[in-house]
């Protein structure tokens, strides 16, 4: 190896189990130098980093999603295989393998480290919680270990950024060397080849691993409360109930806070430019479209420093355990838990989140019912129209009126998405789920900063893509809304002329049974961009204060022209009515096709309308019109 | 609280101790050695008298199991996960419905399965 091919970076590529501390020691190596992307053609996360070696030679660092297994079963895992193959479209393959073990789990990842050696690819083995297993007093014979799986191995603790500057030397090392990949030996191994690996493992576990002295027996005490089928159910609702206490009532103050400044934003540019299209634009469209993005981060960022510190901790694969079979009732997977938790911050993420189901159906599954986990852009509209028209009493001396109505919308979006689940695998794809094979891991103590990076990684990728989509898409409603202005000597508001104007008057008609009047539905048409928008744009409607949205003043408004059965149907309309485009988009993006978008904003659409009509019809025979 | 326990499962311990059985009907604190991980497609016992959803399930797929794979794929994914002959095992915890899924010690391992995928998992009981 001499002259440009030396100057190049070395490519390592991070593989190992789950739960193996993988991605805490990738962020030990590269630090914040690092990009996250999709793989080419395919909706799995790319992560890659940069670290230098002390000699000043450049490495490049790819973190692979974790796997037991090179015999991929989820898209994830076909990333994994690929890029160790070096068969991935569009990347180069990995110089050095670094494959990353739980030093205090080894069974698992000597077999996973048996199919890598036959890729033939050079490898060091990263063994990673290093402090752990030395607390329990477990027994590694480092030497004859390396010298029985022929790669040189390394102890790290990541966490502590132990043991790095020794694994970047090595794989520098094995790089120098001017080691190169053999022929790939590897294929898909058969029943009893998986056996005789595990044999192997076994072997070699014996022969270079004393068992611990003082094995972990925390996780144990702790599981028995945890899984305890009463208490542990006890427990993860007490939890649940924490999570959004905090992400409704600290979110939602910081929220508003960012609200407000934009809002403030807006009006000091309304307030130096002249009044027209330009200043619109700015204000109308620019503005609050960046700032109906911007206000959800501060929920977003709650909700999954939650989920990543329960994650961290080892909690989430307790909550599929113990959600699992109420889940597995509708036909959804264990894991369809935590892609539906994150659906009640905001549809996006939790889409996203389903990339942790290996099936594809369950997967679709999670996917098409997560848009009706209430998410937190429906909160402005719900607060606005209960305000207005449920009155704030107290039953039974203790449950306020209005919050039991609020509790009723979200209990409402939980149903239906176990119902339509339900019906899916029922009727559409009568099969069985996956099997549910989980490992529960050791109880570990949270690390501050990884959960900070991921935390802060996680809103990066939510205003990257949510921004991206969103943003056209609030230039375009607002287009709609303001082409053709209003006419010379016109009375109503200009909206009334407008593109989204004519619509509304158009298909009102089809909204009569249902309770809507034209207002109504000129005010849907913006909503679809993002839900809490059509507060925005009742607002516009009515013409009550141009730009000021103060809910109280709008509330009033809107219980002089709504009857009270129309409030009430326009709230069933926004339990499941796909109103948010940006929710489509990443559904598109995620399952490559529009046939999914299509299914999904037609099913949802014919929801909302049934439930208006039963709602609206049922309020009208109740005297509530 | 006797009565309460589903037929699936139910089995007097005392009678079990050194016996092989399925993975599927442990009870927690059963603790044994893995015998056989086979691939059989079979509607069990214990399946069909876990009432008429799961049995007529079953007769739909012609007796077959209903993993969402086939048997063989279900067997390589027990074994990737250290379901194999000789591993040590112990049932831990079981979930509220139905007792299903279970949580179980596997040699050093701790992993959660449903009892329907367990099924193929022969465990010969410790005396």
């Amino acid at each position: 190896m001499t002259g440009a091919s030396a100057m190049a970076p070395a490519r390592i590529a991070l593989v190992g189990n789950p739960n193996s501390g993988k991605t805490a020691l990738f962020n030990a190596l590269t630090g914040s130098r690092q990009k996250v992307a999709n793989y080419a053609g395919v909706t799995v996360e790319r992560k890659e980093g940069q670290v230098v070696s002390a000699s000043g030679r450049a490495i490049s660092v790819l973190d692979l999603p974790g796997t037991y297994s090179l015999r991929a079963r989820s898209p994830d895992e076909v990333v994994t295989r690929d890029a160790v193959l070096g068969k991935l479209a569009g990347e180069q393959a990995p110089d050095v393998l670094v494959c990353v073990a739980d030093a205090t789990n080894l069974r698992l990842v000597l077999r996973l480290i048996l199919e890598l050696k036959a890729v033939g690819r050079p490898m060091v083995l990263a063994l990673n919680m290093y402090d752990i297993a030395q607390r329990q007093g477990l027994r590694i014979d480092l030497a004859g270990l390396a010298r029985e799986i022929g790669c040189p191995i390394v102890t790290t603790v990541a966490t502590r950024k132990r043991g790095i500057d020794d694994l970047v030397g090595q794989v520098e090392r094995l790089v120098a060397a001017g080691a190169v990949g053999a022929e790939s030996a590897w294929r898909e191994p058969a029943a009893g080849e998986i056996r005789d690996a595990h044999r192997e493992a076994q072997r070699i576990l014996k022969a270079h691993v004393k068992p611990p002295e003082r094995p972990d027996t925390f996780t144990g005490k702790v599981d028995a409360v945890l899984l305890h089928p009463a208490a542990g159910l006890v427990i993860l609702l007490g939890l649940l109930f924490v999570m959004f206490q905090a992400v409704f009532s600290w979110g939602k103050v910081v929220g508003d806070l960012i609200g407000d400044g934009f809002t403030a934003a807006a009006g000091l540019i309304a307030a130096q430019l002249p009044h027209g299209l330009i200043t619109s634009f700015l204000t109308d469209g620019v503005i609050s479209g960046v700032g109906s993005v911007i206000v959800f981060l501060p929920q977003i960022l709650i909700l999954f420093f939650f989920i990543i510190l329960l994650e961290d901790f080892g909690y989430m694969a307790r909550a599929a355990f113990l959600m699992d079979r109420i889940m597995g009732g509708a036909g959804l997977h264990g894991r369809a838990f935590i892609p539906l938790l994150s659906s009640f911050a905001c549809a996006i993420p939790g889409i996203m989140a389903t990339r942790v189901i290996d099936n594809k159906r369950d997967r679709l599954t999670t996917i098409l019912v997560a848009p009706l986990m209430t998410c937190s852009a429906r909160i402005p509209v719900y607060t606005l129209i209960i305000s207005a028209f449920i009155p704030s009493r107290m039953l039974w001396g203790f449950v306020n009126q209005q919050g039991l109505v609020m509790f009723g919308l979200y209990a409402a979006g939980i149903a239906s998405a176990l119902a339509v689940s339900f019906v899916t695998r029922r009727v559409f794809w009568r099969g069985a789920v996956e099997p549910f094979l989980m490992e529960l891991p050791a109880y570990k103590i949270p690390d501050a900063e990884n959960v900070a990076r991921n935390v802060l990684l996680r809103g990066k990728i939510f205003l990257t893509r949510a921004g991206t989509i969103i943003f056209p898409l609030m230039i375009a409603v607002w287009l709609l809304s303001n082409f053709p202005g209003a006419p010379a000597g016109a009375t109503g508001p200009a909206i009334n002329y407008s593109v989204a104007g004519r619509i509304g008057h158009f298909i009102q008609p089809a909204f009569a049974p249902i309770g809507f009047n034209w207002q109504m539905i000129v005010a849907l048409i913006p909503g679809f961009a993002a839900r809490e928008v059509a507060v925005a744009a009742l607002g516009t409607v009515y013409a009550v204060g141009s730009g000021d949205t103060s809910p109280a003043l709008l509330g009033h408004t809107l219980a002089q022209h709504w009857s009270v059965a129309t409030g009430l149907a326009f709230l069933a309309w926004y339990v499941f009515a796909p109103q948010c485009a940006s929710t489509l988009g990443v559904v598109k993006r995620e399952t490559n096709s529009w046939l999914w978008p299509g299914v999904m904003f037609a099913y949802m659409l014919a929801m909302a309308y049934v439930a208006a009509l039963i709602t609206y019809q049922i309020a009208i025979a109740l005297g509530a019109g | 609280m006797h009565d309460m326990v589903p037929d699936v499962t139910a089995r007097p311990p005392a009678q079990a101790e050194g016996r092989l059985v399925r993975l599927s009907a442990a009870r927690p604190g059963d603790r044994g050695v893995i015998l056989e991980v086979r691939a059989e497609a079979h509607p069990s016992p214990a399946r069909s008298r876990a009432g008429a959803p799961l049995a007529s399930r079953s007769a739909r797929k012609g007796g077959g199991t209903d993993h969402g794979v086939d048997v063989h794929e279900l067997q390589r994914r027990l074994l990737e996960f250290g379901f194999v002959e000789g591993a040590r095992i112990e049932v831990l915890h079981e979930g509220a419905i139905r007792r299903d899924p279970i949580a179980i010690r596997l040699d050093e391992m701790r992993v959660a399965l449903r009892r329907r995928d367990a099924e193929d998992v022969w465990v010969l009981l410790d005396k």
